[in-house]
């Protein structure tokens, strides 16, 4: 199995930077020398707290932050080699799905317009072909197709989630970031978009990132895990090893703080 | 869920037509666009009008009064006809007034997207340019730039766009801030869009909205300073008329003469105040926040209004410390009122964890609200059922006996205690408002109290924490503030609304065993709204399960998670993924979703 991403001592400090009048601002690591891999049609979930530096990780892969030091490779490529492509390359390698996904539609747009922005800019297709694909990416994510005359507030969280997955899909990139694509959903539809993504990753021969704090989650939808713990990956692992044989401390914190169906007292 | 798409068509255009009706219903406002439009109209038929030319002088009859023979309001000092020169002087204030409006607001949003959305240098570039525009004083700055370009109709109009673009820059700046951190921009970014292209595609059509809402606010201010510069005499020269050299030229008649300024000076007040009312009224119309009456002030009490008042029922559980029957509220949308909850009943006992869990929407903190009348109103009405405490009726109380109840014999715990806190207090002073709004005790001793509280609640070293302030506590501690705030007048009953739900899964299992101790040692009675099955497995005795507003199954938390009778409770346990399970969830689950659509 090649690599899709390969990241390598990756580290991001905000702020520290020196101000105005010579001293240095606050610094926060949020990212302390993370390396990991993500196999082709992998699923690699990040888990950890809130803070513990998962969605940074997911931001600097596709782009939206810099990393202060340490090296990406995205499909075989380098990070730097990518940038200096243009982000018009970096959509057409890696995409991304939003935590929040009515939050990440433009609420003065409609869907036909949502979905044709990618498809103009980082495919290139002429009008005829984008009709058609946002016909297609409708139907791979389940959605009736009046959906392209509406706006982003007509539709529930599960449904504007599964636009968003199709926009993502709509770059044709192979790889997936998924930053909490479910936190947000009520569990029936949190089912049906786990479900869904599973599957779009046979149909497409995606890999995926798979972000989440929500370990029940992670362990029905993931290959492997990797848990991040302030700003540091301390444990990686294939699933079914790793919430069979914790290692660390904080995994095994977490495995122990999960809820569980089967009450507490009788 | 395909139902709720098919209907949403006919709700836009009734929102569209609640726009002008909206606007209607503000009389003032109304009366505000009649006016305006009336003047308006007025101006633009100028020369269409059977009047005079405005410049032509006939001396021999100067100062004519009003309703004289041919000048219905009279003539200037020069005998020129002077509803004529209002009509063509209104015109061109209008005029004036508009374009600078117009230049400002291109100008002023152009600066505020750019530098809002940029940041760093730029912005602080741009901004430190307005702030020194905002550093003179208003009128001296225009008197200032019309002396530089000259006096003249055209510069008077350059001097008040440049003086009100710091309005709009600031405006739009704050807006854009708060825009270009949103995930749609990102998402944008990553759809291949150029900065550019995300300005002005994706952040300007929601910026919109507030510049047109500073326009209408502005253009009735543009008017009265181009009136100013002109009254000055640096603005329309001789002959040309406009409202404020017309004010200017009869001021020096005032005594003999006085309908020559005042007359224009009606015109001016008719004007700006016509625009001003209908800029008010577009601006509660356009502006979200006050549509949804979210700044009109709620009813201390949710309003009650049960149809047949019910019987009084004899006690049923004797044992029960809340009991709920048939409680229904609803909320008013226009003019019809459509229940949120329906048929609720339930008994809480004292000591007991009863779980209230549903998905979004299912009703589930509308009817925790209700229990005490907390439902925000207008919108919402109770409009059936009882809510017995004790077995005291809490609906036929006087407001005042509610509010004493809240926080001493009920109190709540929400969800994000970030909110619900006050961010400029200190916990410990926060804490000790809360006993001393219900118990007579100086201050000293509801700090002792406060301070054995916290301790109570599990948070290390209180001594030092109780002078913290919201902001420097974790998720988890301040969710702990919260539930010591709850406990400050020994209440019996809790309710907590989703109160782990923004807390990780290590802390929200640490809040759940306090909670846990607590009704153990107090005997409280616990409500427990949640959306989480894991949750209530964890803590609830029993356990009530809501859809769309009403309750379809209940009983003993084991019993229903084992034997779920309900079609909707099967499908909802289904779907938690369980530690341990692996793989097997999807395919668990698959056939529950199989040739369904969303």
């Amino acid at each position: 199995m090649t690599s899709a991403i390969t990241v390598t001592d990756l580290v991001k400090t905000f702020g520290g930077k020196r101000t105005l009048f010579g001293g240095t601002s606050h610094a926060v690591h949020a990212v302390k020398g993370v390396s990991f891999e993500l196999r082709q049609n992998e699923t690699l979930a990040i888990v950890g707290e809130s803070g513990s530096g998962k969605s940074t990780i997911a931001r600097m892969l596709v782009g939206l932050e810099t990393p202060t030091s340490g090296s990406i490779a995205i499909g075989g490529q380098s990070y730097d080699q990518l940038r200096a492509e243009g982000s018009r390359k970096f959509g057409q390698m890696i995409q991304y799905v939003f935590q929040d996904p009515v939050a990440s539609l433009n609420p003065r747009k409609t869907i036909d317009r949502i979905l044709d922005v990618p498809l103009r800019l980082l495919r290139g297709y002429d009008a005829a072909t984008r009709a058609r694909r946002k016909r297609d990416l409708l139907d791979a994510v389940q959605m009736p197709k009046d959906t392209l005359e509406r706006y982003p507030h007509e539709f529930s969280g599960g449904q504007a989630q599964r636009i968003a997955i199709a926009r993502a899909l709509a770059a044709e990139a192979r790889i997936l970031v998924l930053d909490e694509p479910v936190s947000a959903l009520d569990v029936s539809v949190q089912a049906q978009v786990l479900l869904l993504l599973d599957d779009l990753k046979r149909q497409f021969d995606l890999s995926y990132l798979f972000i989440s704090h929500d370990l029940a989650v992670v362990e029905s939808v993931s290959d492997r895990v990797g848990v991040m713990y302030l700003g540091e990956m301390v444990e990686l692992g294939r699933a079914s090893d790793l919430f069979a044989n914790p290692r660390h401390a904080y995994t095994r914190d977490l495995i122990s703080s999960a809820p569980t169906l089967a009450p507490a007292h009788p | 869920m395909t139902q709720a798409l098919a209907t949403t068509e006919p709700q836009v255009s009734s929102a569209r037509l609640s726009s002008w009706k909206l606007l209607f219903n503000n009389r003032l406002a109304a009366g505000g666009l009649v006016v305006l439009v009336a003047i308006c109209l007025l101006a633009a038929l100028a020369p269409l009008l059977p009047i005079p030319n405005p410049d032509a002088t006939f001396p021999a009859n100067r100062l004519q009064p009003i309703l004289s023979e041919g000048h219905l309001l009279g003539t200037d000092h020069l005998g020129r006809d002077i509803l004529s020169r209002l009509i063509w002087g209104t015109q061109v204030s209008i005029a004036v007034g508009l374009s600078a409006t117009a230049i400002a607001a291109l100008v002023g949003s152009l600066i505020g997207l750019v530098s809002g959305y940029a940041r760093g240098v730029t912005d602080n570039v741009l901004m430190r340019g307005i702030d020194m525009l905002m550093a003179f004083p208003y009128i001296l700055l225009a008197l200032a730039i019309v002396a530089v370009l000259g006096p003249g109709l055209l510069n008077a109009l350059y001097a008040i766009a440049i003086v009100n673009i710091p309005f709009f820059a600031r405006n739009v700046r704050g807006i854009t801030i708060g825009l270009a951190n949103r995930e749609f921009v990102d998402a944008a970014r990553l759809s291949g869009k150029s900065h550019a292209a995300i300005l002005f595609t994706e952040v300007l059509p929601n910026v919109l909205p507030v510049i047109v809402i500073t326009m209408s606010t502005t253009v009735g201010w543009m008017i009265l300073e181009t009136a100013g510069l002109s009254f000055l005499g640096l603005g329309a020269q001789p002959p040309q008329s406009d409202l404020g050299s017309m004010l200017g030229e009869g001021r020096r008649l005032l005594f003999n003469a006085p309908h020559v300024s005042i007359i224009p000076g009606l015109m001016i007040f008719a004007l700006v105040m016509s625009i001003n009312l209908l800029g008010d009224g577009v601006r509660d119309v356009l502006d979200p926040r006050l549509r949804a009456g979210d700044l009109t002030r709620p009813l201390a009490v949710t309003r009650i209004r049960r149809k047949p008042v019910p019987a009084p029922t004899p006690a049923g559980d004797a044992a029960a410390i809340l009991e709920v029957r048939d409680l229904e509220t609803s909320f008013q949308r226009g003019r019809a009122t459509v229940p949120a909850i329906r048929d609720i009943s339930f008994s809480l006992d004292k000591g007991e964890c009863l779980g209230l869990i549903g998905e979004s929407g299912s009703g589930k903190s509308v009817t925790a609200l209700s229990l005490l009348g907390l439902v925000a109103s207008p919108p919402g009405i109770i409009t059936g059922g009882t809510v017995k405490i004790e077995g005291e009726d809490v609906l036929a109380l006087p407001e005042g006996r509610i509010r004493a109840l809240r926080g001493a014999k009920v109190a709540y715990v929400f969800q994000d205690p970030l909110t619900t806190l006050h961010p400029l207090y200190r916990v410990g002073e926060q804490i000790a408002e809360a006993i001393t709004t219900h118990q007579p005790v100086g201050k000293a001793e509801a700090r002792r109290r406060a301070l054995a509280l916290m301790e109570q609640v599990g948070i290390r070293d209180a001594a030092a924490r109780i002078d913290a302030y919201p902001h420097e506590m974790s998720g988890g501690q301040r969710q702990r503030i919260g539930i010591a705030m709850a406990l400050a007048n020994d209440p019996d009953i809790i309710i907590a609304d989703e109160p782990t739900t923004a807390l990780d899964v290590t802390v929200q299992a640490r809040i759940l065993d306090l909670l846990q101790d607590l009704r153990k040692e107090r005997g409280l009675a616990l409500l427990l709204i949640t959306h989480d099955f894991g949750v209530v497995a964890q803590v609830c005795d029993r356990v009530a399960v809501m859809k769309d507003g009403e309750i379809v199954e209940a009983g003993a938390t084991a019993e229903v998670l084992r034997h779920p009778r309900h079609d909707y409770t099967k499908k909802l346990i289904a779907c938690v993924p369980e530690l341990g399970q692996g793989a097997g969830f999807l395919d668990r689950v698959r056939p529950l979703f199989a040739g369904g659509r969303p």
